[in-house]
């Protein structure tokens, strides 16, 4: 009875996920991909898994989309941004890769069919999981760590602003006046 | 709450679904902002296949490689967002087909 639950789950993360693909607003599809998310987030939930699905909606449908919508609004997308992604969706454009997927699809389908494999349902909770994370994998803590300090570095060094060496008109001439002043 | 008995197929079937999604996402999208989105559903379907199975064998290991997905997706969304913001500045657009010289 409550495995309608993770089938109704399961449909609503892959609508989500197909309409967030496909919109040509941005911002509209970030709401779709945060639909997606919560929906895993039941699924993990669903499994017996529920510290997986904290951190998936903390950090996945939290701190990582708010980036995402952070830097939707400081590009600042005006309409005719819609218009030509509206145009990119031709069917000329889409209905290759989609073959290609689907191909890929039906041969991964065959494969999981053919296994009889176990039954999910024992419930792992956050003591486990801290135990593991800090017996076994304890290097892949550290590894992450210095993965995430790469990180930061990588986004405030690519993130900064570069002085271009063809200032003519991909610069405001206000901001190259004050690079100007800082260098002089 | 203990969790569901829920056939391990049908878990994976979900987390091929969601994954063959991204792909064909990556594929035919050129607005870069929907190309990072799809990696992000891609590394999605992955960590729930490995919850999935850490759950249907009982350990703990299946969190923890999701914990680690989610370090790289963070890591990789900082840097990509940081190149959106770049690209947006020097190019004035965000299409990728028109942003393929790497030295402008």
């Amino acid at each position: 009875m409550e495995l309608i639950l993770f089938y109704i789950a399961s449909t609503v993360a892959i609508l989500a996920t197909v309409f967030a693909l496909t919109r040509s607003n941005a911002a509209h599809a970030l709401i779709y991909l945060i639909v997606s998310l919560l929906a895993v987030a039941v699924i993990f939930f669903l499994l017996g898994a529920p510290f997986a699905a904290a951190l998936e909606v903390v950090i996945y449908a939290g701190a990582i989309m708010v980036l995402f919508v952070f830097v939707i609004m400081m590009l600042n997308l005006g309409e005719e941004g819609n218009q030509r992604e509206r145009q990119r969706m031709h069917p000329t454009v889409w209905i290759g890769p989609s073959i290609l997927s689907a191909v890929l699809l039906i041969e991964m389908l065959l494969v999981i069919a053919n296994v009889d494999g176990p039954q999910t349902g024992a419930l792992i909770g956050a003591k486990q999981v801290g135990l593991t994370l800090f017996g076994p994998y304890v290097l892949a803590v550290e590894i992450a760590s210095m993965l995430l300090l790469a990180g930061l570095v990588g986004a405030y060094h690519v993130g900064r602003r570069f002085r271009l060496s063809e200032p003519a008109e991909a610069i405001e001439p206000r901001e190259n006046s004050a690079e100007n002043q800082e260098q002089a | 709450m203990e969790g569901l008995a829920i056939p391990l197929n049908h878990v994976l079937i979900v987390a091929t679904l969601l994954f063959v999604v991204g792909l064909a996402g990556i594929m035919f999208r050129r607005n870069i902002i929907f190309i990072l989105m799809s990696l992000e559903v891609m590394l999605n379907s992955a960590g729930l296949a490995f919850v999935a199975a850490g759950t249907a064998w009982q350990q703990a290991d299946g969190q923890v490689i999701f914990m680690l997905i989610l370090t790289v997706a963070a890591a990789e969304v900082s840097v990509g967002l940081g190149l959106v913001l770049q690209i947006q500045r020097r190019f004035r657009t965000l299409d990728m087909d028109q942003a393929t010289r790497l030295n402008s």
